[in-house]
C-alpha cells in the first residue's frame, strides 16, 4: 500500500511540474523544443535570387538582382573617395558611443544634401533628424514614430514597390493601403490613376513616396506632374514620406535627384525623408542613412527629435558608428565631396549607357516588342515587363538571376553581358 | 472660377496647374459645382504640423548624465554615469588588437563592403557562438545553435524579444529588480509583457536569493526570465555557482525561458571562461535558452554596435527553422547588421595570437577596475566613513551600487561635480589613482551629513 502511495504521488508530482502547454520544455534530452511549431520562413524574394545565384554553377550566369553597383567588369566598387577617407580614418582613437541620434556632424551634412545647402529650414533648425541604419532604418523608425503619435493613421503605398516597405510598416502595426503607380501597359506612370487614389484618400493621410529612381519600376513623376501631385496633396492635408534611397545615383545629379522634395519643400509641406548612403556612397554594409522631418519650429523640432531618440533606443541604443565617420569625412572636406560628386555621375552615367545599349540591342534583334520603357525608366531598375513565367525561364534556361517581377537591376548589366541578356530576353519574348 | 478661365491657351503654369487640380477634384460632367470648388491650403501647409502635439521626450537616465557632465566646466568633474572603460589616464581605450585588425582590413584590398546577409557576417556569427558557450559545446557540435549578428546587447535583446513575441507561447518576461534602465523599454516595444523579481538586497547590498527563488517559483510556467550573465547591471551583485545551480533546476523544473544578457564576459573576473560558466551550466542541460553578447565593453567597440544573438535548440532542424523567421524580424527593422565592427571581432576570434593577446588586453582592463575597488574601499576606510562598504569590493564588474540615494547623488553631482545616475550606481572604469580620493570625499560628506 505505501508503495502504491509512493509512486501515486510521484506521479502526482510530476503532473504538478508539467507546464500547462503540456511539454516539459528546455530540461531534459528527452523533451521536445518550445519551437516546433516555428514555420520555416519564406525567403527573401530580393535577396533569395543572390542566393540562387551564387549556388549556380553555369560560366554564363548573370546576376541582376539585388539592386547593388556593379561595375563594367561586373565587379562591385569601393569609391575611391571611400578608400581615401577610410585612410584617413585608420589609426582613429574614437570608438565611444554615439548620442542617440547619432553623429551631429554627419546628419548636418546629409540634410543639406536633401534640402539644400542654404536650407532655411536647417537655419531657422527646424528639421528634426537622427542617424540611421541606413534608409531600412529611417522608414522603420517613422513607421514606429507614426504608430505612437498618429495612432489611428494609415499608409498609403504605391503599386508596385520595394517588398520590403511592406514589411517595415507592417511590423510597426500601421495598416497599409495601396495607391496606383505603375501602368503596366505604358510601363510608365499611372498618373491619373495615381492621382484619384490621392484624391479619395481621407484628408491628411500618410502616403510614402520614391523620391526618385522608384524601386523596382524606375519610373518617377515628370516634375509638372510632381508639382501637381505637390498641389493635391496641400488641398488634401496628405503627409508626404519621402523615401529617397537613390540620390545622385539616378541623374548623376544630387540637386536635380532632389526635385521633387524641393517643390514639396516650396509649397510648404511639412515632409518626412529616408535618406541611404548604401548606393550612392557604395556604403551598403555600412548601413548608414539619416530619417529627418521638418517641423513647424525649432522647438517642435527639438521635441521631435527627442521622441524619434526614444525610439532608437530600445532597438539599438545608438547607431553604428564607422559608416557615419566615413561620411562625415567625405563631405566635410571640398575635394573628396567633389570626387565622390564625380564618382557618383560615373555610376549613374554607366547605368544610362546599359539601359541604351540593352534597348538598342533588342531593337536590332527585331523584338516585335517595344522597350522604350528601358529608356525612359530612370536608376537602378527596369520593371521589363517580363512575365513570372518568362523570369523563370531566363533563369532555368539562360542563368540569369533577377526577381520574378520582371525587374532588372541595370547595376548587373555590363558591356560583357548585355548581349547575351538581350539575346535571352528575346528569345522568351519574341513569341508574345 | 470656372474651368474656361483656366484654359490652357492662355494660362500661365501655375493656372494650368490649378486647373489640372480642378478636373482632379471634381467629376468631370458635373460642371456646376465648380463654381464651389477651390484649392484651399488646410492644416497640412499653413502651419501646423501634424506632430503639433507632441512633448519633448525626458532625457535618457543614463545618456543624459554624460550630456550633463558634458556641460559642466569644472576642472574636477568625474563621469561615473555610463559604461565606458577609461584607462588610468581618464581616456577612452581602442585596444590593440582592434587596431591591429583594423590595419589588417584596410590593407586588405580585396575587401568588399557590400550588404552583408541578413543574419550578419557568419563567420563572425560562428565565433561568437563558440566564444559564449565553450569550443567544445555540444550545442554546437550538434548544429543547435542559430546565430545572428546584431547591433550590440541593445538589438540582440530587441530581435530576441520580437522573435518571443512572435513564436513563444508565453508572453511575460521577468527582469531583475533592478536592472538596465533599458531593458523594460526594448521587451515592452519587442510586445513582451515585463514582470520583475526580486534580487537586490538594499540592507546586505547583496543579492536576495530568497526573494529571486520565491519569485521565479511563483511565475507562470512557461514565462522568460533575463538573467544577467556575470557582472549585473547596475548593481555588480552575481549569484555563486552554488546559487546559479539552484536557479537553473528551479527554471528548468518550471520550464522558464533562460534569456542571458552577456555584456561583461572576461571583464567581470578577467577570464571568459569563468564568466560565461553559467550559460554553460544551462546549455549543458541540453535545454534551450536564448543568449544576447555584446562586444562593446570586452572589445572596446561601444560606437561600432557588434553583438550577437543565439537561440540554442533542441536539434539542428528546428535551429534551421528559427533562423529564418529570426530573418523576417531582422529585415523590416534594418535589413542587415554592420559590416566593420563583426569584421574587427572575427579578425581577432579567428586569430590564435590576436585572440591571446586580446585576452591578456582583457585581464587588465578588468585588473584596473578591480585595484580601482580596493582603493576606493581603502580611501573610505581610512576616512572612517560610517557604514559598510565591503560591497564595494564584493560587486563584481564595471560598476558599483552604492547605496546612495538620489539626494545624496544629487549633492554630490552639485558640490562636487561628480556624475553618476541617480539610482547610486557608479562606473568604477571611469575612476583612477588620481581621482578616487575625490570620490571618496564626496561619499564621505554625504554619509556624514544629513542629506
Amino acid at each position: 500500500m505505501a508503495m502504491a502511495m509512493m509512486i501515486r504521488n510521484a506521479a502526482a508530482s510530476r503532473r504538478a511540474m508539467t507546464p500547462i502547454s503540456g511539454d516539459f520544455g528546455g530540461g531534459l534530452r528527452s523533451m521536445s523544443s518550445w519551437w516546433k511549431s516555428v514555420e520555416p520562413a519564406p525567403k527573401d524574394p530580393i535577396l533569395g535570387v543572390t542566393e540562387a545565384f551564387l549556388a549556380d554553377p553555369s560560366p554564363d550566369k548573370v546576376n541582376v538582382g539585388v539592386g547593388a553597383y556593379r561595375d563594367d567588369n561586373g565587379k562591385p566598387v569601393v569609391l575611391d573617395c571611400v578608400r581615401e577617407a577610410e585612410r584617413r580614418l585608420a589609426g582613429s582613437t574614437f570608438m565611444e558611443y554615439l548620442p542617440m541620434g547619432g553623429s551631429a556632424k554627419m546628419v548636418d551634412l546629409t540634410l543639406k544634401l536633401a534640402y539644400g545647402d542654404d536650407s532655411e529650414f536647417i537655419k531657422d533648425k527646424r528639421i528634426a533628424a537622427i542617424q540611421t541604419l541606413s534608409g531600412t532604418g529611417a522608414c522603420r523608425l517613422f513607421a514606429d514614430f507614426q504608430k505612437r503619435f498618429c495612432p489611428g493613421s494609415q499608409i498609403y503605398i504605391p503599386v508596385p514597390t520595394w517588398s520590403n516597405h511592406h514589411n517595415i510598416w507592417r511590423d510597426a502595426e500601421v495598416p497599409q493601403k495601396t495607391y496606383h503607380y505603375y501602368h503596366p501597359e505604358t510601363k510608365g506612370l499611372d498618373f491619373s490613376a495615381l492621382m484619384d487614389d490621392v484624391k479619395n484618400a481621407p484628408d491628411g493621410s500618410f502616403f510614402l513616396l520614391h523620391a526618385c529612381a522608384h524601386n523596382p519600376t524606375g519610373v518617377d513623376p515628370t516634375e509638372e506632374q510632381w508639382r501637381e501631385i505637390s498641389q493635391l496633396f496641400k488641398a488634401k492635408g496628405h503627409f508626404a514620406f519621402f523615401d529617397m534611397a537613390y540620390q545622385g545615383f539616378a541623374s548623376g545629379d544630387p540637386a536635380r535627384d532632389a526635385k521633387s522634395i524641393r517643390i514639396f519643400l516650396e509649397d510648404g509641406h511639412h515632409i518626412g525623408i529616408s535618406q541611404s548612403y548604401a548606393k550612392n556612397m557604395g556604403l551598403y554594409g555600412q548601413r548608414v542613412g539619416c530619417l529627418s522631418v521638418l517641423c513647424e519650429d525649432a522647438k517642435q523640432a527639438v521635441s521631435v527629435k527627442s521622441q524619434l531618440q526614444q525610439l532608437a533606443r530600445p532597438m539599438y541604443s545608438n547607431p553604428p558608428l564607422h559608416g557615419a565617420q566615413l561620411v562625415s569625412t567625405i563631405l566635410e572636406d571640398p575635394e573628396l565631396k567633389s570626387l565622390w560628386l564625380k564618382e557618383v555621375k560615373v555610376m549613374a552615367d554607366r547605368i544610362i549607357g546599359m539601359r541604351t545599349t540593352l534597348r538598342e540591342s533588342l531593337e536590332k534583334l527585331g523584338s516585335p516588342l517595344s522597350w522604350e520603357h528601358v529608356t525612359k525608366q530612370i536608376g537602378m531598375f527596369c520593371y521589363s515587363g517580363l512575365t513570372p513565367e518568362q523570369v523563370d525561364r531566363l533563369t532555368s534556361e539562360y542563368h540569369i538571376y533577377m526577381t520574378r517581377n520582371g525587374r532588372i537591376s541595370m547595376a548587373g548589366v555590363t558591356t560583357g553581358n548585355v548581349g547575351y541578356l538581350a539575346n535571352a530576353i528575346h528569345e522568351v519574348t519574341k513569341s508574345s | 472660377m470656372t474651368n474656361s478661365e483656366f484654359s490652357s491657351s492662355s494660362s500661365s503654369p501655375s493656372d494650368r496647374r490649378i486647373g489640372a487640380l480642378l478636373r482632379h477634384l471634381t467629376a468631370a460632367t458635373n460642371s456646376d459645382n465648380l463654381s464651389s470648388v477651390y484649392a484651399s491650403p488646410t492644416s497640412g501647409v499653413s502651419g501646423g504640423s501634424v506632430f503639433a502635439h507632441l512633448v519633448q521626450a525626458p532625457e535618457d537616465p543614463i545618456l543624459g548624465v554624460t550630456v550633463a557632465y558634458n556641460k559642466d566646466p569644472s576642472p574636477v568633474k568625474l563621469n561615473l554615469g555610463v559604461g565606458a572603460y577609461r584607462t588610468e589616464e581618464g581616456k577612452p581605450l581602442v585596444l590593440n588588437v582592434v587596431r591591429k585588425a583594423e590595419q589588417q582590413l584596410i590593407n586588405d584590398r580585396t575587401r568588399i563592403k557590400e550588404y552583408l546577409p541578413i543574419v550578419g557576417l557568419v563567420e563572425f556569427n560562428k565565433l561568437s557562438a563558440k566564444l559564449i558557450l565553450g569550443a567544445d559545446s555540444p550545442a554546437i557540435r550538434e548544429n543547435r545553435v542559430s546565430t545572428v549578428e546584431c547591433l550590440s546587447g541593445t538589438g540582440s535583446l530587441r530581435v530576441g524579444g520580437e522573435f518571443l513575441a512572435k513564436h513563444y507561447h508565453q508572453k511575460t518576461i521577468y527582469i531583475t529588480q533592478p536592472t538596465w534602465g533599458n531593458h523594460p523599454k526594448i521587451f515592452t516595444l519587442a510586445g513582451l509583457t515585463v514582470k520583475t523579481y526580486r534580487y537586490y538586497d538594499p540592507s546586505t547590498r547583496g543579492l536576495n536569493f530568497q526573494g529571486l527563488m520565491e519569485d521565479l517559483g511563483a511565475a507562470t510556467p512557461g514565462s522568460i526570465v533575463l538573467l544577467h550573465a556575470c557582472a549585473h547591471n547596475p548593481t555588480g551583485v552575481d549569484p555563486t555557482i552554488q546559487q546559479w545551480e539552484q536557479i537553473r533546476q528551479l527554471m528548468r523544473s518550471k520550464g522558464l525561458m533562460p534569456f542571458f544578457d552577456s555584456a561583461y564576459q572576461g571583464f567581470a573576473s578577467g577570464s571568459l571562461d569563468t564568466d560565461a560558466k553559467p550559460i554553460r551550466m544551462f546549455v549543458a542541460d541540453g535545454g534551450e535558452c536564448l543568449v544576447a553578447q555584446s562586444y562593446a565593453k570586452n572589445m572596446g567597440l561601444y560606437g561600432e554596435r557588434v553583438g550577437a544573438l543565439s537561440i540554442v535548440c533542441k536539434s539542428s532542424d528546428v535551429a534551421g527553422k528559427v533562423e529564418s523567421q529570426l530573418k523576417l524580424v531582422i529585415r523590416p527593422m534594418y535589413s542587415s547588421p554592420p559590416i566593420h565592427g563583426a569584421s574587427i571581432v572575427a579578425v581577432i576570434l579567428r586569430d590564435r595570437n590576436l585572440f591571446n593577446e586580446w585576452t591578456l588586453e582583457l585581464k587588465a582592463m578588468a585588473d584596473r577596475i578591480i585595484s580601482m575597488r580596493k582603493q576606493l574601499f581603502e580611501a573610505l576606510r581610512a576616512r572612517g566613513t560610517p557604514g559598510d562598504w565591503s560591497h564595494i569590493i564584493k560587486q563584481i564588474g564595471m560598476f558599483t551600487f552604492t547605496g546612495l540615494n538620489p539626494a545624496q547623488v544629487s549633492y554630490m553631482t552639485k558640490e562636487y561635480h561628480i556624475y553618476m545616475t541617480s539610482d547610486g550606481r557608479i562606473s568604477m572604469a571611469g575612476l583612477s589613482s588620481k581621482t578616487v580620493p575625490h570620490l571618496a570625499d564626496a561619499i564621505h560628506a554625504v554619509a556624514t551629513k544629513a542629506v
